[in-house]
């Protein structure tokens, strides 16, 4: 090792006062990383659930497939609301950084009604297809229909759920540090089931549909 | 008798009075006993008036040592508990085996096993790993804490209400009878319509949120808060094997929480993902939990690893042979854990290529692991070994890990594993792997890290009665396993037709006789340490003459660990101070910013554990209600902004004089 | 997922996403002959074995990798070696795993030494030298070299690297070899060392259910069937098919074969031959609850003429095994004592592994061959018996077509009044089955082809 030649002593401490305000970022940086390693994680939750699919998404047990069942119009609604939804919340990050609380609240109001127009659409397509008999104890397809989807579903709940917080909390503490760093980790979270929603929408319906 | 699990009642689900297993005498013993320790116990923390000690100081601390050494206790505690329920087992088996008719009927039998190997991984084995990965990593990386302190201590409570229910389990209902990996479609509603595999579920599910969030919680501490100049190529072994080990959770618990989150609702809702009919696929059930499960081997034997780097280059005074090679080892041993899954069930017949691939990707896991064999080899070649307790541990683990690797890859071949497949040769070989790496790895780090976590060593006497009773019981106890296995006798039997396995059998439970007397001298070991421990006092914080950080500050340590961020210029920085004769910073101290303690991990984790009781027994009302409200507590914790402070130069000051003094003292005598 | 590969039923079922004809013709195909598909098998050859027995004596070097593969009469040897070096610790006991009297079995003991043989080559050097540099490099030795800076060693990285490799690489290609000829669904390649296959004789088949805590032997040759306990020729090559009416279990005879797994709705198989007269122990390898410690059974090995003289024993039970008897078998039960079956229906075992020896449940072939052809619609969810069969008739696309344009017929009807989709489908349902049933469709199908 060089340093043990090195004739000049070694520091083995900083020394130096710290900036208080640098540590804050350093750990919001930390923060940032975990919650994206945690959005990892979730995906394997649901690549778990994609693969099932891929393996139970034909037994339909001598009943319906998807072309029995699926509206795809109301599923493309649907699909658009999401994508909506992201692009909103897009707005609503831009006007963050422009360092405007009010508009930020905008755009989260409007994500949040998206969001929530999304899921009455699901609540709905779950309903009736319940209604007329395709339960998800009907067939290990319907099973497994029920619970990619659903599970995407939930995930829209608790975001919406967290998205009315946060515009508690922003209301109540402006844009400060911590509120700057759970609008990007939400941002993250909502662009996330985006992706996943556009998975489930051309793997289960699109594919199913086509089949 | 057995209790009605078919009826249901709104206000009190599937409870009833003839849930309490008042038949099994060996249970109502066991509650009996637990009842007066626990009474007593609870006492003896009124009389003493510890109950606010240890709420304000250990329940709601989230400094990391604490709620390392926390975990350790819950492993502990929970060995002793799987322990017993192995001792039950090797009592059985040696009486029915001697034609006797046993003192254990298969329902009960079964609950017992089941629960030996799923508390002994889940809630021993993991908890010891991840305390200890808690305690040590972020010392040695030169951070304060990790980088998320609350969810540390949230974490950290969750294991224990998953624990907790597996506890309640013995004395309110039953527990399952499917084998600690709930195979379906016998763990399905149809053919285990009790209680047993809710209990086993809810367990895991809460207990796997602990560990996943806590997977994440120290891959960012790794990543992002190692002191300046620790690139990664100067971390210390023990670190990567952490990395490595969380990177592993992150990527495997997720698949274990879907597989159950499926089996579960096949169970409460009558899904069709693992039943017979319907479309649904037992097999596929087995194909999810082994892809968690392979990879779980990896995530309890990697930091063992990491131990006995750090264990065998402090004894032999000397650097770890092969740094770099034993760090590539690690990371090929990390992602090649995902491709042997298959090796658990090529009986089911997938066919000769499919078979021997897996076969073939489980023996190439072979190559890092004796790389790193040969790397701890040749650290003790020209090296000054000193056979303290932690190094006669790492010293047992090599001659035993290896014959464990042996039959490991012998059951690797599908041929050979046709014939040993569920057999006692397989139970010998994995507790051969896990006893002879991962349990004989932890208590060489604990007794190595003891002096650490409390500031005096453990006294030697004691450990090594316990370090050759483990190690005699062992043999004892899992060799006659392996002939057994080569007789063809399977697991999991509670009657034997004749008696002509009598004599292994007997040896075996000599053997776990053995092991107990290990368990006991160990904690002998703690009584006496703890009595003696003025004699045993650690002044100088580096009682091993230790190469890496954490033997840098004191013991143990001040709860900022370090009053100044160290800095890094090479591998085992601390004996790299010790040689160019540092000096320590005793002024100019500055305010260290550090996180509150809080109680909301603990509240959080006591509402879960009601939520998972209400699941278990179909109250559904409470189930609602806990939820909503474990939802809305954490919200509100959300609002609470104020979650740090500083801590004052001043109290820096007193705390490092102390340390001063202490360090002079040592150097007087 | 791979492993679900084997399953025939399951099969049938993957085959059905390819051309839809194709499938047809397969399912057809397996209701005439009453064969069932299992995944294609490449006969192993020898000069496969030997290329990579030599593969692996280059790579190691020396002669050693070819020693241990080259002719069983060495492997023997070595084996008895090895075991009468062990035979103090033994003690008389009957090691049957590793001293079978089946073929299969033997090979199976011979690669467990070979490959312990192969990893004691790296292992014992390792342990030795543990213990030695544990000695030499002690504390109290001021003798011993201490180098406390040395750290690194190319030549000795090259080292501990390719050794463990190139053993590895040696028993990778033991193992591919040796799970290809072991493979449980292939055709025996051999009785025993000493007696090469005869081609014109048969295997003998056994159909194996594992059950709620026993075994029922099916033997469709002689027609008839025995439960817990099982029975087969000397040197006659057998074939095992298993699947399990309840959870799953795992068939084992450690004297015969190797374990395969039982599993309920698919078909197991296992190729084997007992080469010695004798009892041995069966049982299920794989826990199964409650009863799990009793499920075993007794396996003879007969001379031909025993074989016979068993088989007329179990003729002589006293009742025949049709779906009745089988479903009153098929109650959980725990020691269950040897039962013989004078007889046995024979479509029993099809609806065996179809999960439909209760006539009210639909068969999974016809089930499948539905959702192959795409679903039986919504009225599946409430009529699935109406599909019944469906796999034994000529064209089933056609026979599912039809249902189901009649069906759209009826809907497109009904949707003028105004009902639910429910309702629409099973009126829907009705009418066509007023109209002619699956049965006069059937026929009428067949006709139209």
């Amino acid at each position: 090792m060089t340093s043990e030649n090195s004739a000049e002593p070694v520091e083995f401490y900083i020394r130096q006062p710290h900036h208080d305000d640098d540590g804050e970022h350093h750990h919001e940086t930390g923060t940032m990383l975990g919650f994206w390693i945690y959005l990892m994680s979730d995906c394997l939750i649901f690549g778990s659930l994609f693969a099932v699919h891929a393996v139970l998404g034909r037994n339909y047990a001598a009943g319906p497939a998807p072309a029995d069942l699926f509206d795809i119009d109301m599923i493309l609604v649907a699909t658009f609301m999401l994508l909506f939804s992201s692009i909103t919340y897009g707005f609503s990050v831009l006007r963050m950084d422009k360092g405007d609380l009010r508009g930020t609240q905008i755009w989260l109001v409007i994500t949040g009604l998206f969001g929530l127009a999304f899921l009455y659409l699901e609540v709905l397509e779950f309903s009736h297809l319940w209604h007329i008999g395709a339960t998800p104890m009907a067939s290990a397809f319907l099973s497994s229909f029920y619970t990619l989807v659903g599970t995407h579903g939930l995930h829209v709940t608790a975001g919406t759920i967290w998205l009315i917080v946060l515009l508690i909390q922003l209301q109540i503490h402006g844009l400060n540090h911590a509120n700057i760093r759970r609008v990007m980790c939400l941002s993250m979270f909502w662009h996330f089931l985006d992706l996943i929603w556009i998975g489930v929408f051309s793997f289960v319906y699109l594919a199913g549909v086509l089949v | 008798m057995a209790a009605d699990y078919g009826r249901w009642d709104p206000i009190v689900g599937k409870l009833g009075w003839d849930i309490f297993p008042l038949n099994e005498p060996v249970v109502v013993v066991t509650f009996v006993g637990v009842a007066i320790g626990g009474v007593a116990l609870l006492a003896a923390l009124t009389y003493f008036r510890l109950w606010g000690y240890l709420w304000k100081e250990w329940f709601t601390s989230i400094d990391h040592k604490k709620i390392g050494i926390m975990y350790m206790v819950l492993a502990l505690v929970m060995l002793v508990r799987g322990f017993a329920d192995a001792m039950l087992m090797r009592i059985q088996q040696a009486w029915t085996a001697s034609g006797g008719a046993g003192y254990l009927d298969a329902h009960h039998y079964d609950q017992i096993f089941t629960a030996h190997g799923m508390i002994m991984i889940f809630f021993v084995a993991m908890p010891f790993v991840t305390g200890l990965m808690n305690f040590v990593m972020p010392l040695q990386i030169g951070a304060r804490d990790v980088a998320f302190p609350f969810l540390n201590n949230f974490s950290f409570w969750m294991t224990v209400s998953g624990a907790v229910l597996v506890m309640i389990s013995l004395f309110v209902g039953e527990f399952s009878t499917t084998g600690w990996l709930a195979y379906p479609p016998l763990s399905g509603i149809h053919f285990s319509p009790s209680v047993g595999v809710d209990y086993y579920i809810w367990a895991l599910q809460i207990a796997g949120i602990g560990t996943t969030l806590s997977g994440i919680n120290l891959v960012v501490t790794i990543v992002k808060m190692r002191a300046p100049g620790m690139k990664y190529m100067r971390m210390p072994i023990f670190c990567w094997t952490t990395l490595c080990t969380n990177i592993l959770i992150v990527a495997t618990f997720p698949i274990l929480t879907a597989t159950l989150a499926l089996l579960t609702l096949d169970r409460y809702l009558g899904t069709n993902f693992f039943t017979n009919d319907l479309g649904g696929s037992p097999m596929m059930y087995v194909n999810l939990i082994w892809i968690w499960g392979h990879p779980e081997v990896y995530i309890l034997t990697l930091p063992v690893f990491g131990v006995f780097s750090e264990v065998v280059s402090t004894f032999c005074g000397k650097r770890l042979f092969g740094y770099t090679s034993m760090v590539y080892a690690t990371v090929v041993i990390t992602i090649l854990s995902y491709i042997v899954w298959l090796h658990h069930f090529f009986t089911m017949g997938a066919g000769a290529d499919v078979n021997s691939f897996f076969g073939i990707t489980t023996m190439v896991i072979s190559i890092p692991t004796g790389a790193k064999i040969f790397n701890w080899l040749f650290t003790m070649y020209k090296g000054r070994i000193r056979f303290e307790v932690p190094m006669l541990w790492v010293m047992g683990f090599m001659l035993t890990f290896v014959i464990g690797g042996m039959t490991g890859v012998l059951l690797a071949v599908p041929p050979a594993d046709f014939v040993l497949h569920n057999s006692l040769f397989l139970v010998a070989h994995f507790h051969n792997v896990i006893i002879g790496g991962v349990v004989f790895g932890i208590f060489a780090a604990m007794t190595y890290w003891f002096p650490k976590a409390f500031g005096f060593q453990l006294a030697p006497f004691w450990g090594k009665v316990s370090f050759w009773c483990w190690l005699i019981g062992f043999y004892l106890a899992f060799m006659p396993l392996y002939l057994l296995g080569l007789m063809g006798v399977t697991r999991r039997l509670s009657q034997f037709e004749d008696t002509i396995y009598a004599g292994y059998f007997i040896v075996a439970l000599v053997g776990a006789l053995f092991v107990a007397a290990g368990i006991g001298a160990f904690l002998m070991q703690i009584f006496v340490s703890i009595r003696d421990r003025e004699a045993l006092r650690d002044t100088t914080g580096d009682p091993w003459d230790g190469r890496t950080l954490e033997w840098s500050t004191s013991s143990p340590p001040p709860y900022y660990n370090f009053a100044f961020t160290p800095k890094i210029h090479q591998v085992d920085t601390w004996w790299h101070m010790k040689s160019v004769g540092f000096q320590r910073p005793t002024d100019n101290f500055e305010p260290i910013h550090m996180p509150r303690y809080t109680s909301a991990g603990i509240i959080l984790a006591g509402i879960t554990t009601v939520m998972g009781f209400a699941l278990v027994w179909h109250i559904w009302w409470l189930a609602a209600a806990t939820f909503v409200l474990a939802i809305g507590y954490g919200i509100d914790h959300t609002f609470n902004y104020n979650r740090d402070y500083y801590v004052q130069p001043d109290e820096v000051a007193e705390i490092e004089d102390e340390r001063t003094k202490q360090l002079a003292g040592a150097a007087a005598t | 997922m791979n492993s679900i590969d084997f399953a025939p039923v399951r099969l049938r079922q993957h085959a059905g996403k390819s051309p839809i004809t194709f499938a047809a013709a397969q399912y057809r195909l397996a209701r005439l002959t009453g064969i069932h598909y299992k995944r294609p098998r490449h006969p192993k050859d020898t000069s496969e074995n030997l290329s990579i027995s030599n593969l692996c004596a280059t790579v190691q070097g020396h002669g050693f990798a070819t020693a241990i593969t080259r002719g069983a009469s060495d492997m023997k040897n070595l084996k008895t070696f090895l075991f009468l070096s062990l035979a103090p610790l033994l003690g008389g006991c009957n090691f049957v795993v590793m001293n079978p009297s089946g073929d299969i079995a033997s090979q199976q003991a011979d690669l467990i030494i070979y490959s312990t043989v192969l990893m004691l080559i790296v292992v014992l050097p390792v342990m030795a030298l543990t213990v030695f540099f544990a000695i030499k490099y002690r504390s109290s030795n001021k003798e011993a070299k201490y180098e406390p800076e040395w750290h690194h060693s190319t030549n000795l990285e090259i080292i501990i690297w390719s050794v463990p490799m190139a053993i590895i690489l040696c028993l990778a290609g033991l193992t591919w070899v040796a799970t290809h000829r072991l493979e449980p669904y292939s055709p025996l390649s051999r009785i025993s060392e000493e007696i090469p296959i005869d081609e014109n004789v048969e295997p003998l088949v056994i159909q194996a259910v594992a059950m709620d805590w026993k075994w029922l032997f099916i033997y469709p040759e002689q027609g008839v069937a025995v439960v817990n306990e099982v029975a087969a020729p000397v040197n006659r090559p057998i074939k095992f098919e298993i699947t399990s009416s309840t959870v799953m279990n795992s068939l084992y005879i450690p004297a015969l074969a190797g374990q395969i797994y039982a599993m309920a709705g698919m078909q197991t198989e296992l190729n084997a031959v007992i080469n010695e007269e004798g009892s041995y122990k069966g049982f299920s390898a794989n826990y199964s609850g409650a009863g799990f410690s009793q499920m075993h059974f007794q396996f003879h090995g007969l001379e031909n003429g025993g074989f016979e003289n068993w088989v007329e024993k179990v003729r002589s039970g006293p009742d025949e095994l049709d779906r009745t008897a089988f479903l009153q078998l098929d109650q959980p039960s725990i020691a269950h004592p040897v039962t013989y079956y004078n007889s046995v229906v024979p479509e029993l075992w099809d609806a065996i592994i179809n999960l439909c020896v209760d006539k009210n449940e639909l068969c999974h072939d016809d089930m499948m061959m539905v959702d192959a052809l795409g679903g039986g619609g919504l009225e599946g969810l409430f009529l699935r018996e109406v599909f019944a069969g469906i796999c034994s008739s000529d064209d089933p696309a056609a026979l599912l077509a039809k249902v189901r344009i009649d069906r759209e017929l009826a809907n497109a009807k009904n949707k003028q009044k105004n009902l639910s989709v429910a309702e629409t489908d099973i009126s829907a349902l009705q009418q066509i089955l007023a109209l002619s049933g699956l049965d006069a469709m059937k026929s009428i199908v067949s006709r139209t082809n």
